[in-house]
Order: structure tokens, then C-alpha cells, then sequence
């Protein structure tokens, strides 16, 4: 899957970095500090662009290649920042087989961005999640805490058009 | 010793081996494809899983230790059943290019698919569609033909301690790659080429570049010099089924000859070249107080990582352009002038057991004669293609000698090939500048010699106490100077090379599978071959060349003269790590 960066550009501000600095300092010599020093970084920032992987990797003195390499491999963990409307849609096995799959990739299309990603004004992020309990509902999505349910593809843009 | 049954025979084996270094002992091998001695003992691919009496479920023979009275059964229908669908489900995401691959042949992938007799397969794999990464000068990533043994990972993090390469994502959508799925050219990979030999099937492959040198020997208003380096000699027979250790030194010159080179010449010219340099460069830094300890600029992937990783260091580095780009450098200037020919008009080819040297040659600051000293630059397995492809018979060649005059070298200059070479050779002709040029001198320096990764060695010379290190491979690189910079070290000089035992196990030589890799070390093999032709030249330092003699005399007047640092000497950038 080639990475593609988001258009929205990266915030930090000295406080966040102070925090996280914090946070290796505090971890550096644990084994496994890494997995922690992820989950901190990411609740400081929200996500882990390049520049905080860079970040780590500097203070931890190790290739950044590690860095992003447990970064992908937890779902976890996110790259791109999330939009001010961050949309969920459920791929778990009740939704999908009720069409979820086709909803989120009208999705896609209408927005322009992949799973994962974020739309260049930082409005919308995309995500696909995994059962969210409403079953009897599918197939499901949810906006912020908006939940929409029993959707058709023909649904996508009026859901859309409510956070125009 | 501990006591263990392998399919029912006894045998008595070394504490703490694994089931597979057990094996081996008895003379049984035991298939593998990640494992990769000292760097990659993952047990990730189960191919070289075996039964164990009492065990639940095959274990991995690589990592698993042997203890009393174990049985050990390495051939049960069982186990070949496991192989042969472990083979099919890597087949199943493979591409099979296998008619044509680069690695047909020498990829272990394929001999085991052949003694297995695994062709096809039930499984169809996601094969997801991925992008080749022709990005860096010296390489190629073909991912979909990746088995995901990390192996490069492991040579690249733990060998050479960069790791700008390593698995992302998860599941089908694992991919070797660099961070953020940047180009490796713009990664702070040094191109080393140690990936390249790690893996094991085609998905690494150097960037070929026999087409160009083809090329080149076809037009006939070009005259076309060849150089080959030490280390060359010391592979390029196991391409043709020759031992490792074999010295082929004149059945190669007389292969580049056939080939249709207008001039075979010899890059160990150029080693004794560098030595005169760089002896009277760390003689000068020695005597007038210069910037110490120097370092050697011989090896490219040093260079690169210097200027990446330790920019501190590029002020004791050696100004002298590596021999590879002196050879150049005087084939544009002395040899053109003496040929009265245009630089333009010469196309300067070498051969190299390196990668980096791909990198090399387009560096800044390589251009003597206001044209690139080396035009095209090919590894020992580009020529040992060219070699089969032009139908030269080259276990039946003769040996010949190379052309003169820039085809001499001393022993001093063959040793270049091997980790401390360069140091002994230097060290040959500063002890006799030192000792009042007392041909007495010593000789033979072997502290530095052997595959450690770290050596050091004190001489007193002339009343005067000379520190001396050498290092080789990059990780190892980073401990020697990381002791350096926190002064629990001091040296006069260093040696250092890219690649763990020097050129003669570089990213460029012909490839050794993992199966001969684990249990020979194939550095100290291929060294042998050059301190062997060492050995027999009877003149074994660098100064001691008649033909180096004449091209000071002729040309350059004297060592680190003026026309000698135009021509034979360089600069270094720092540089950043990601682009």
C-alpha cells in the first residue's frame, strides 16, 4: 500500500514537543519502550505524522524505518490526521454482507480519499471499523457520534450534505 | 556434548547447537530461507522444520536447541508434506518470472521448489500490484518476488546497523520497503549492496549494466579501458562452478580480453596509486600536525555512511579518491595524453565486487578531465554474465597478463581486497618512509589482518608509537567510532570498509546461498586467494611499482603534489538522512 501523505499540514506546537520528550525520556531504556512511547505520541498529537516518527526515532536513536514499520502494523496507530468529521464505517461480518463494503467505497469515491485518509481541507477522515454493536441496524456508519443506520448507497450523499 | 538421535542414528554434538548446526554436523542438511547466520534467526519461513519425539507440532530447526536424548526425525512424510505447502503458499504470491529471472539458478527458492518437486499451486495469493523501486543508482526492488524472509532487513539493520528498509503494513499488504514508502534514493541507504546478497530469490538484483559496456567495445571511435579490482579475482571463479577460494585473476584478464576491452588493465595499479597518496598524506598529517586519526576513503558505502551518519568525521577522512576513481582519473589524463587521444574519446569500464561504486561514480568531484573518470561501472556478477552470455569457455581460457602500463600491482595493492589490506599496504610503505627508507622495513603487518569486525594493532616505528584500526562492515563502523568520539578510543589511522570482511564479501560478488553462507565463511576464503597472490609477487610494496614509479616521474612529480590533488583527490558533504 504506498503511503500517500495528507494534504494537512503538521501542527506540532513546542508544548506537544516538550510532552512528548518527556514521555521518551521516561521510556527510553525499557524494553519494548517503543509500543508505549506510540501510544503516548498518539494521544499527544492525535496521530503520528513523519515529523513525530522522525521525532522518535532521533530520541530513541533508531532508524526511522522501525518506527513506522510498528506503526503500520497496528491498526491502532494513525498516520494521517482525523477530519472534524471523522466517518466510521462498519466492515464487520453483519454490515458487509448487507452492503457495508459498497458504502464505504461510495465513500471513498465521493470524498477522494482512501481508508485511513484524511480530505485536504481536514473536514472528513475515512475510516473502516469493526462491529459496533447495532447489528440489528446494518449496515452502519457513524459520523463523530452520529450513528446511521439500515443505509443504502443512495443514502451516502445526503449524509454527506448534512456536514457540508 | 550433548547426546541426540537424528533419524535414528546416535550422534554426539556441541552444546547449544540448534537442530540445524546439529544436522549439519551429521551431514544432514536441513533446508532453510530466512535463516541467516549471526543477522536473521527468525524461524519465520518453517522450511526447516523437522519432528521432535514428544513435541506438539514441528518445530523450527534454526532456532531450536538441541538437548539429551532428543530425537530428531528431518524427513518424515510428514515434515516433506509441511515443506511442500509451505513452498506452495509462497509460490502463491510469488511471481514466477523463473525462465528469465536474474537469480535462476542461484535462487533458493527454486532449487528447493526442484528437490521438492513443487510446481504449481492450489493456493492463489492476493499477488497485490506493486511498484518496482528503481530509484537508487546501484539497485532494484522487485517486491513481488519477496518471500518477506527479511533478510535484507537483517543485513541492512544488523550488518551494516542503517535498517533504512523493513517490513510495513501487515498481511498481504506486508512490503519491504523504506519509511513512508520513500524512494531508497532518498533514504540514507549507502548502496552497499549487502541486501543483495542476503536474498534469496530475485526480488534484489544490482542494475544491470552490461547493455552500456556492450555498447561501449561495439563503437569503433571509442577506445574502451577495462580496470578489475583485487577482490574481483578472488569470486568471479564461483561463477563457474569453482570452488570459493579460487584465484582466477588470469583466466579473468584473459575473459575481459575476449570480451573485446582495447585495453585490460588492473585496478591494483591504482591501489599501489592510493597508497603513494595516501602513505605521504598521513605522513604529512603525522609530522605537521594534521587532522588525526585518518581514515581510508577506499570503500563508497563507508563514504556515504560517514557523510550520512558521522559528518564530524569527513575532515579526517582521506582526500584520495578511492582507487576505482584514481584508475579513471589517470586513464582521462596521463594515459589519454599519452595515447593523444580526447578523455571523450575513451570510455572507462570497470569491474568491482561493489554496489556503491555504481553511486560512486556519478559523485561530484570525480571528474579529473571535466568528464567522468568512470563511465560505466559493472559488479563480478555482471561480468560473470557477460562472460556466459558471450560464449567464452572460462574454465578453458588461458592465463594472461594484463596491458601495461597501468595493468601492474604489487602484493601490496591485491590485499586492498580484504578488511586491514589497505591498512597493511599503507602501513608497508610508511614504516619504510619512517625507518629512513630501510628496505629491511617489515613487510607483513598481520594484527590487522583476519575477518574480526574490530581490530587494532600499535606499532613503534622509528622510536614513535602508531595506533592503528581497522574496522569492516558498517555496524561495526559505528562501534569503532562511537568509542573515538567518546575518547575511551585513539587512534592514528583507520581503516575502515562498508562491507563485513571487505570488498571480497561485497554487495557486487557472485552470491553465495544462505546453505553455504551459514556454515563457510566465505570472507576468509576469498582473502586467502589475494594474501596468497601476495605472497608470490615479489614486490610486495606499493612504492616498489616500476610503472607507478614512471607516472610519478612522468607526470605527477611527487606524491600530493598540486597535479596530484587535481587529479587524484576528492571532497565529502554531509548529508541528510531522509530526503
Amino acid at each position: 500500500m504506498a503511503f500517500k501523505k495528507s494534504a494537512v499540514p503538521f501542527n506540532g506546537t513546542a508544548e506537544q514537543e516538550a510532552r512528548l520528550n518527556k514521555v521518551i525520556e521516561e521510556h527510553k531504556n525499557d524494553p519494548g519502550a517503543l509500543m508505549p512511547i506510540l501510544q503516548k505520541a498518539q494521544d499527544i498529537y492525535g496521530y503520528l505524522p513523519i515529523e513525530v516518527q522522525t521525532m522518535i526515532a532521533e530520541a530513541m536513536d533508531i532508524p526511522l524505518e522501525k518506527v513506522y514499520g510498528v506503526v503500520t502494523f497496528y491498526a491502532q496507530f494513525s498516520i494521517n490526521p482525523k477530519g472534524q468529521y471523522k466517518i466510521s464505517v462498519c466492515l464487520g461480518t453483519a454490515c458487509y454482507v448487507k452492503g457495508s463494503g459498497d458504502i464505504f467505497n461510495k465513500l471513498q469515491e465521493k470524498l477522494g480519499i482512501g481508508s485511513g485518509e484524511i480530505t485536504p481541507d481536514g473536514k472528513f477522515s475515512l475510516d473502516a471499523c469493526r462491529c459496533i454493536g447495532a447489528c440489528g441496524l446494518a449496515p452502519v456508519l457513524t459520523v463523530n457520534e452520529d450513528v446511521y443506520g439500515r443505509l443504502t448507497v443512495d443514502d451516502v450523499d445526503k449524509i454527506l450534505e448534512k456536514y457540508a | 556434548m550433548v547426546n541426540i538421535k537424528i533419524n535414528g542414528v546416535d550422534y554426539s554434538v556441541a552444546d547449544g547447537s540448534t537442530i540445524l548446526e546439529a544436522a549439519r554436523a551429521a551431514g544432514i542438511k536441513i533446508p532453510t530461507l530466512c535463516y541467516l547466520k549471526d543477522i536473521n534467526a527468525i524461524g519465520a519461513c518453517r522450511i526447516c522444520v523437522v519432528e521432535v519425539k514428544g513435541a506438539r507440532t514441528p518445530v523450527a530447526a534454526c532456532v531450536y536447541p538441541v538437548n539429551e536424548g532428543m530425537e530428531i526425525f528431518t524427513n518424515t512424510p510428514k515434515i516433506i508434506e509441511s515443506r511442500k505447502t509451505t513452498l506452495e503458499l509462497i509460490l502463491s504470491n510469488h511471481k514466477k518470472e523463473c525462465l528469465s529471472c536474474v537469480r535462476s539458478g542461484s535462487c533458493e527458492l527454486q532449487e528447493l521448489c526442484y528437490e521438492y518437486g513443487v510446481d504449481e499451486t492450489n493456493f492463489v495469493g492476493e499477488n497485490p500490484a506493486v511498484e518496482m523501486d528503481e530509484s537508487a543508482a546501484h539497485m532494484v526492488r522487485d517486491n513481488s518476488k519477496c518471500i518477506l524472509c527479511r533478510r535484507c532487513v537483517a543485513a541492512c539493520a544488523v550488518t551494516q546497523g542503517i535498517g533504512v528498509i523493513g517490513a510495513n503494513e501487515r498481511g498481504f499488504a506486508t512490503q519491504i520497503a523504506s519509511p513512508f514508502d520513500m524512494d531508497l534514493a532518498d533514504t540514507a541507504c549507502v548502496s552497499c549492496g549487502q541486501c543483495i546478497t542476503a536474498c534469496p530469490t530475485g526480488a534484489l538484483r544490482e542494475k544491470d549494466d552490461t547493455d552500456k559496456v556492450r555498447d561501449a567495445i561495439a563503437d569503433p571511435d571509442k577506445i574502451v579501458v577495462v580496470q578489475a579490482a583485487p577482490a574481483v579475482r578472488a569470486s568471479l571463479g564461483e561463477a563457474f562452478g569453482m570452488p570459493i577460494g579460487t584465484n582466477v585473476e588470469g583466466k579473468m584478464i584473459a575473459a575481459m580480453r575476449r570480451l573485446g576491452f582495447d585495453k585490460v588493465f588492473d585496478t591494483n595499479f591504482s591501489a599501489d596509486l592510493t597508497i603513494m597518496e595516501e602513505a605521504t598524506e598521513f605522513l604529512n598529517r603525522v609530522q605537521n600536525g594534521g587532522k588525526l586519526p585518518l581514515i581510508t576513503s577506499c570503500s563508497p558505502g563507508w563514504i556515504r555512511y560517514c557523510e550520512n551518519y558521522f559528518p564530524e568525521f569527513l575532515d579526517n577522512l582521506s582526500t584520495c579518491k578511492s582507487p576505482q576513481q584514481m584508475f579513471g582519473a589517470v586513464v582521462k589524463t596521463y594515459y589519454a595524453e599519452k595515447l593523444g587521444k580526447d578523455p571523450k574519446d575513451i570510455i572507462s569500464v570497470s569491474v568491482m565486487p561493489c554496489t556503491a561504486k555504481k553511486y560512486e561514480i556519478r559523485r561530484d568531484d570525480q571528474s579529473a578531465a571535466g568528464v567522468p573518470d568512470v563511465d560505466i561501472t559493472i559488479t563480478t556478477r555482471e561480468l560473470s554474465r557477460m562472460i556466459k552470455q558471450a560464449g567464452i569457455m572460462f574454465e578453458d581460457l588461458p592465463d594472461e597478463k594484463c596491458d601495461s602500463p597501468l595493468g601492474s600491482g604489487t602484493g601490496a595493492a591485491v590485499i586492498f581486497g580484504a578488511t586491514g589490506g589497505v591498512m597493511e599496504a599503507a602501513l608497508r610503505t610508511a614504516v619504510w618512509k619512517l625507518t629512513g627508507e630501510n628496505s629491511d622495513s617489515p613487510v607483513e603487518f598481520k594484527d590487522v589482518r583476519g575477518v574480526e569486525g574490530i581490530k587494532e594493532a600499535e606499532y613503534d616505528v622509528a622510536g614513535k608509537k602508531v595506533r592503528v584500526a581497522v574496522a569492516s562492515g558498517l555496524a561495526n563502523a559505528k562501534a569503532l567510532l562511537r568509542k573515538v568520539q567518546s575518547g575511551e578510543a585513539s587512534y592514528d589511522f583507520i581503516e575502515i570498509m562498508g562491507c563485513p570482511g571487505g570488498c571480497v564479501n561485497g554487495g557486487g560478488q557472485i552470491i553465495q546461498p544462505a546453505s553455504v553462507r551459514n556454515f563457510v565463511d566465505i570472507r576468509a576464503e576469498r582473502a586467502k586467494v589475494l594474501y596468497g597472490i601476495d605472497e608470490k609477487n615479489p614486490l610486495r610494496r606499493s612504492h616498489e611499482n616500476p610503472d607507478v614509479q614512471a607516472l610519478y616521474k612522468e607526470y605527477f612529480g611527487e606524491p600530493n603534489s598540486h597535479k596530484a590533488h587535481e587529479v587524484l583527490h576528492t571532497s565529502y558533504q554531509a548529508k541528510k538522512l531522509y530526503k
